[in-house]
């Protein structure tokens, strides 16, 4: 069986950076920081105040009051996202066979603000167990693919990725695998998360992991900076419509991209420090490569996971030159981490459409708040330090790392016939 | 309308995002107001924190419509 071409042709993003997808890469391209004080709740004793939320966000602007009430923010942000791609993409015109389209999504936590809420509700009561008949429903990841395919009654494949940071790259592939093997023709696919809660917070600041700038936190998120001191939390999501190349031509339906290839690999190492010699990055870039049949030298742009990690963003970088060698000075490397922040299952996502954007417009998104060189670094490598590069773009990757020492890697292309 | 009867239908507006028009004595959660067995779950968990009362399942499964909610209520609030 020979395995089916899988195209990209519906984008929806939510972001700390811009609300559609189209907002998104205008806040991408101009270098605009999401990163604020937290305005969710009350960080003042928190050692990290500030993060990338997704600003002026109001449920009731998107949801009538009681369906918004009846989902987590996170699905709440997934919902948006699919809608946007599912318009995009047309997929509820008539024709579409709804059986054939499914829903593979990505949440690296789910609902923590819901199983926050309710166990603090409990904790505060006389051991009288009052929970709320809907906070299992809402909190449990797979509520945003179930919520996506209620609303749009799209009965074919239907589940989440939970691999921390690589969730949604992880449900790209498998929706890719999906199309691929001819178990569905449409997925949609993405990832969302919302994680800026106490709990999230306090989490991410007892590892260590997130930067404490928070005199500058518009300057906080700075990959492959010397001054990097830890990743900024960023909350949102992205919806990409996936779907068979044939269906898609027969239809009419605008093809942004081609998915060809994705790879998966684990470090196998810790379960939150990444392998300071990248081996499991290595591999991962090697398998994705392979899959999609093409030569190293044929990649133009690597959207790395690049946290601004003091040991991530190196060990990402030695792994790049050791895949790509020579080709690894030709390439352009950034980390949209720098402008978005870190939007841990949903960062697959809404890289994956940082990458076709870059494909579309020709142009590489940067990596913002460069101020001074890391000597551990190769400085020939070019980092679009800044501002936004002109670049024809053919083929791009996207790499994403998670706790757990899950890595995987996407390859799109420009679409040939 | 007693003061019961005022909570008991401020609660199934707020719960059940329904107009007040909408919510007669006669009004039944599931057919007329848009409810499914799990808002049903939380309408009465409401009322038993509201009114400080416990409602024991094979009670509650006959507190179908507002106005049942509403006498069983005024019944057994303290």
């Amino acid at each position: 069986m020979s395995l089916r071409r899988v195209v990209v042709t519906g984008l929806g993003a939510l972001t700390p950076v811009g609300k559609t997808a189209p907002a998104y890469w205008e806040g991408l391209v101009a270098g605009r920081s999401g990163a604020a004080p937290i305005t969710r709740f009350d960080a003042g004793k928190f050692k990290t105040r500030f993060a990338c939320e997704v600003k002026d966000y109001n449920p009731d602007d998107y949801f009538d009051r009681k369906e918004g009430r009846k989902m987590d923010i996170f699905t709440q942000f997934g919902l948006i996202a699919a809608n946007e791609a599912i318009e995009d993409a047309r997929l509820n015109e008539e024709g579409i066979d709804k059986d054939r389209v499914g829903v593979i999504w990505g949440s690296g936590i789910g609902g923590l603000t819901s199983l926050q809420a309710e166990c603090i509700a409990f904790a505060n009561g006389d051991g009288t167990p009052r929970f709320n008949p809907f906070f299992i429903p809402k909190m449990i990841a797979d509520s945003s693919s179930g919520n996506i395919s209620i609303r749009h009654k799209f009965r074919g494949p239907n589940f989440v990725t939970t691999s921390a940071c690589a969730s949604s790259s992880d449900s790209i592939i498998s929706a890719f695998n999906y199309i691929r093997l001819n178990m569905a023709d449409v997925i949609v696919t993405g990832g969302s998360e919302a994680a800026i809660t106490e709990s999230g917070v306090g989490g991410f600041n007892a590892l260590k992991a997130m930067s404490e700038r928070n005199d500058a936190p518009e300057q906080a998120s700075r990959p492959y900076d010397k001054e990097r001191d830890g990743f900024v939390l960023g909350e949102g999501a992205a919806a990409l419509v996936l779907e068979e190349y044939e269906h898609a031509k027969a239809r009419g339906a605008k093809i942004y991209a081609e998915l060809i290839g994705g790879g998966m690999s684990a470090d196998a190492y810790h379960i939150t420090a990444p392998d300071p010699e990248g081996n499991g990055v290595v591999l991962v870039m090697q398998n994705a490569l392979r899959d999609a049949g093409i030569k190293p030298e044929e990649v133009d742009y690597i959207n790395t996971h690049g946290t601004s990690t003091p040991l991530g963003d190196g060990a990402e970088v030695k792994a790049i030159q050791k895949v790509f060698g020579e080709h690894a000075y030709d390439l352009n490397i950034s980390s949209t981490k720098s402008m978005t922040g870190h939007l841990l299952g949903a960062a697959g996502a809404i890289e994956a459409v940082a990458c076709i954007m870059a494909m579309q417009h020709d142009m590489v998104p940067p990596t913002i708040n460069h101020f001074t060189d890391d000597p551990e670094l190769d400085p020939k490598l070019n980092f679009t330090f800044n501002e936004a590069q002109r670049r024809e773009v053919n083929i791009a990757m996207s790499n994403t790392f998670g706790f757990g020492g899950h890595n995987t890697s996407v390859i799109f292309r420009k679409v040939s016939e | 309308m007693s003061e019961i009867a005022e909570k008991v239908k401020a609660i199934i507006i707020d719960k059940l995002g329904v107009e007040a028009s909408e919510v007669t004595p006669e009004a039944s959660f599931t057919n007329d107001l848009g409810a499914d067995s799990l808002d049903t779950v939380e309408l009465i968990m409401e009322f038993e924190k509201e009114f400080n009362v416990s409602i024991p399942d094979d009670q509650a499964e006959n507190i179908g419509t507002v106005g049942q909610a509403i006498s069983y209520l005024e019944e057994h609030a303290k």
